[in-house]
């Protein structure tokens, strides 16, 4: 197990270094450069901002500079606040965007695995098809129209909960995480409903229920597990996507997060910002992958990462 | 909705409980004092007193005031600052030698009073003596020689440097060509700055409410560098100090008690918040959580007209909304009549009323009504009907070259927005309709169009606009000099270019004022750009907020902001007028 997980850390290098690379090249062929702005500006005060962030150097001197950056752990001044550098900007904005979403997830599994099993166990019955249409809606409203909804009954309508802004506590936090948690809500119960129903069909259902184990045991002990699978798989990048911010979500709550500046970055040509939340989002995604494979060989006693390795 | 709701219910408890562990019990900056569909409560008649200050009992017990902003500033620092939203904070924390007051008439701010030479040359400014930093350190006349060299010096990188060219020898310094010392700027003693221009600058007492001319504390940009201007480092010497930066989440700023008129300040905290979105903020103000909003959602007029009236406020601002020709590439490149038959074919009151709609003046000239001392040149077209208007445009469209079987093709560019996309198709219908031009609309990210704009290589006819950076039409005339960096139509004509010269070199204002005027017809005579209209200001103002008023520069300062008491203080607004505004909407 542990030379399996140091082989996998290890074969995240070279995807890391892909990316990074690619991503580099990539910002710089879009159009206009960060300093560029409606008030024309001196040549000579042009070129001394190009000199001062290194943006007069050849390309590929910029993209070793910038490696060797990174791989001191500094993400570089931001070309658009010029106030912060990028460790600052994701350092103030990850926690926000990492609690929002830590609670989201949470309530989409407390809800949408409890509420898909439920529905598998009643297939094709009215109740089933009811929780699933309603997972249907969930899946189909997108979160700019869900969200706008949320603010006018619950903020203006009602008045019981702020209409946004941020702050560590529970009341500023509901409508985001309610706006968030709703479409997952629905594709958990749904995926549980479909391998659920998978797994109650399987022969070691039947062997478990022909011994006489009682239904309950059955169903959380040996039918559960294995429905979770397909589960956690989808968590995996989902839960790189859900903590790094969500654009919309933070822009209709005005949520200081990070995941504006996938977007703010990119029209600002703050390239710096873009590369930031790329490798960390990149990060993410390797990191959960991986812990999607541990949680795998966990849950499924056919998987057993070093026994095939013989 | 239904079902969803339901699942809601489900969550809400959920997310309670475990919101309720997190960890940090920061108070909460906004304080929502929810009023419900934005029902404002009406504030008391402000009764003022000799000095025209509000009374103390006619004033809200609390004076702190949410604002929304439009975006998270760039910077907090004066001289490499730019844009709207750093600049409203940047005059609520910094001073100028001038400041304006409410109306925008521009009056003495960290100067007491100054001379000006006879010539029009030589400025001298008499620092108040009272002047002070945030930490209570005396601001001298050094502080403001060092400033402005700062920013002259190329190192700086100054975005809105040039704003100080009128000074004698910047260009020169700002090419590298001669040191900084060599800024025509001196310290006579601690209390007296000297500056000498390079010409004659009537608008020059304008530029010293710029943030870009406000002076910097040394020693806080010695020691910090770049960061010092987070809070708690950052050392000001305007009305306000900053208290506190959240990034994209607010900006708080605390009253200086060192401001040279700190007593008159009655706004003890304001919030600024960035909002990337302006339904978002329009949501917050309805939901009281702000007093004072950036901007208003552009489709939402019709609602704020008939529900919102006492909060919505629209003014004339100083930016034109125009579009320019490209005058290096055909179609339009040696073709004044077509430039002419396209401006004429628009209708700008069908623009303004039916596609802007929040009260923009329909334009046919450049430059902005509401100079203390231009008027705008307005050309005779302006004055005949519409129809007048078409039929000279087939004329012209005819006399082009053009006709119904051979009809123009045109690229119309513009910046992605719903607002431009909505006015672009607009003129091409009118195009369309009295020309029979065909007209490919192109939308394209900011930058890209900025890129493209610059170039010259590609676009046709493309949306332009600007807003003057100082009360003065030359802000405008000098986009179009043939080295202008900003001069996208690529506009090269030799006789305007020596009018804009004769322009900064005369003394007389009179005549001054004829060659602006000049230049403004030839402008519009050569048909470089087609103005639409005038831009408006529009936001929503809690009416229990005094204090400010209009003006053309849009700059509204905090200090002299005021926040009154509630019609029936301590009462809950009245639930009648609850229900009846939610059962309307």
């Amino acid at each position: 197990m542990i030379g399996y997980s140091l082989k996998r850390l290890a074969s995240a290098i070279p995807t890391l270094f892909l990316l990074i690379t690619v991503a580099f090249f990539l910002i710089r062929i879009a159009p206009g450069g960060p300093f560029d702005t409606e008030r024309a500006l001196p040549p000579e005060i042009e070129a001394n901002l190009a000199a001062k962030y290194h943006l007069d150097e050849p390309l590929v001197v910029q993209y070793a500079r910038y490696l060797w950056q990174i791989a001191r752990f500094d993400l570089g001044p931001s070309f658009h606040y010029l106030d912060w550098s990028i460790n600052d900007l994701i350092s103030q904005g990850a926690p926000v965007s990492f609690t929002l979403g830590l609670l989201a997830l949470i309530v989409a599994l407390l809800i949408g695995v409890p509420v898909g099993a439920w529905a598998a166990l009643r297939q094709n019955r009215p109740s089933d098809y009811a929780v699933m249409s309603t997972a249907m809606i969930g899946i189909s409203v997108p979160n700019f129209v869900m969200a706008p909804l949320l603010i006018l009954l619950f903020a203006i309508t009602l008045g019981w909960l702020p209409a946004g802004g941020w702050a560590f506590e529970p009341s500023r936090m509901v409508l985001p995480v309610v706006t968030l948690a709703l479409p997952m809500i629905a594709y958990i119960a749904r995926i549980t409903r479909g391998s659920m129903i998978e797994v109650l069909h399987s022969s070691f259902i039947r062997t478990a229920r022909a011994k006489g184990m009682p239904e309950r045991e059955v169903l959380l002990h040996h039918a559960l597990k294995p429905a979770l699978l397909p589960v956690i798989s989808y968590l995996g990048p989902a839960a790189a996507a859900i903590l790094t911010g969500s654009v919309v979500v933070e822009r209709i709550f005005t949520i200081p997060g990070i995941g504006s500046y996938f977007v703010q970055g990119a029209l600002n040509r703050d390239y710096t910002l873009v590369m930031g939340v790329v490798i960390l989002y990149g990060v993410l995604i390797i990191l959960f992958n991986f812990m999607v494979d541990l949680l795998y060989a966990w849950l499924d006693p056919r998987i057993r990462y070093d026994e095939g390795e013989t | 909705m239904k079902p969803a709701s339901s699942v809601l219910a489900l969550a809400l408890p959920v997310i309670l409980l475990v919101g309720c562990g997190s960890q940090d019990d920061q108070s909460n900056p906004a304080s929502p004092s929810a009023s419900p569909l934005g029902l404002l409560a009406p504030p008391v008649e402000v009764a003022l007193d000799e000095d025209g200050r509000p009374v103390a009992e006619s004033l809200a017990e609390s004076q702190i005031l949410h604002r929304g902003n439009a975006e998270e500033p760039q910077t907090l620092d004066p001289h490499l600052a730019e844009g709207v939203p750093s600049s409203i904070l940047l005059r609520d924390l910094f001073e100028g030698l001038a400041t304006s007051q409410p109306d925008g008439r521009i009056v003495p701010g960290a100067a007491a009073h100054w001379d000006i030479s006879r010539d029009g040359l030589v400025y001298t400014f008499y620092l108040r003596p009272d002047s002070r930093w945030s930490n209570g350190e005396p601001l001298t006349a050094a502080d403001f020689v060092w400033s402005w060299q700062r920013v002259v010096d190329p190192q700086t990188g100054a975005s809105y440097g040039r704003m100080l060219a009128p000074v004698k020898n910047a260009e020169a310094i700002f090419a590298g060509e001669l040191g900084v010392e060599m800024l025509g700027v001196e310290a006579l003693s601690d209390s007296s700055f000297q500056v000498t221009l390079e010409s004659p600058t009537p608008y020059f007492l304008g530029l010293l409410t710029h943030p870009t001319t406000f002076p910097v504390y040394r020693p806080a940009i010695e020691q910090f560098g770049a960061s010092h201007v987070r809070p708690g480092q950052l050392v000001s010497n305007g009305a306000y100090v900053l208290a506190d930066w959240q990034v994209r989440s607010h900006i708080e700023l605390a009253r200086n008690p060192h401001y040279r008129a700190a007593d008159q300040v009655i706004i003890e905290r304001v919030f600024y918040y960035p909002f990337e979105d302006e339904n978002t903020e329009f949501n917050r103000f309805r939901a009281g959580d702000l007093q004072w909003t950036y901007r208003v959602p552009s489709n939402q007029f019709g609602w704020l007209k008939n529900n919102m009236a006492e909060s919505l406020m629209v003014a004339p601002w100083f930016g034109t909304y125009f579009f320019s020709f490209n005058l290096q590439r055909p179609p339009f490149q040696d073709n004044l009549a077509l430039r002419q038959a396209l401006n004429l074919a628009v209708n700008r009151d069908i623009l303004t009323n039916s596609v802007t709609r929040f009260g923009e003046i329909p334009t046919y000239n450049l430059i902005p009504p509401g100079l203390p001392d231009y008027n705008p040149f307005v050309p005779e077209y302006a004055e005949w009907t519409q129809a007048e208007r078409e039929a000279e445009a087939r004329r012209l469209y005819a006399q082009a070259g053009y006709s119904e079987d051979n009809p123009l093709t045109v690229e119309l560019r513009y910046n992605s927005s719903e607002n431009h996309r909505r006015i672009a198709i607009a003129m091409s219908a009118m195009w369309k309709q009295v020309l029979g031009v065909r007209t490919r609309l192109i939308n394209e990210e900011f930058r890209v169009f900025l890129q493209n704009r610059t170039q010259g290589r590609v676009t046709e006819v493309f949306r332009a606009g600007w807003i003057g950076d100082y009360q003065d039409a030359f802000t405008f005339l000098e986009l179009f000099h043939s080295e202008h960096g900003r001069n996208d139509a690529g506009y090269a004509n030799p006789s305007y270019d020596r009018l804009l010269e004769q322009i900064s070199a005369e003394r007389i204002p009179a005549l001054r004022r004829n060659l602006l005027r000049e230049a403004e017809r030839m402008l519009l005579a050569d048909q470089v750009v087609l103005p639409t209209y005038i831009y408006v200001s529009k936001r929503l103002v809690d009416p229990r907020l005094q204090g400010w008023a209009e003006n053309v520069m849009d700059q509204h300062l905090t200090r002299h902001m005021y926040l009154l008491k509630s019609r029936t203080p301590g009462e809950p607004e009245s639930p009648e007028a609850d229900s009846a505004e939610r059962g309307g909407s």
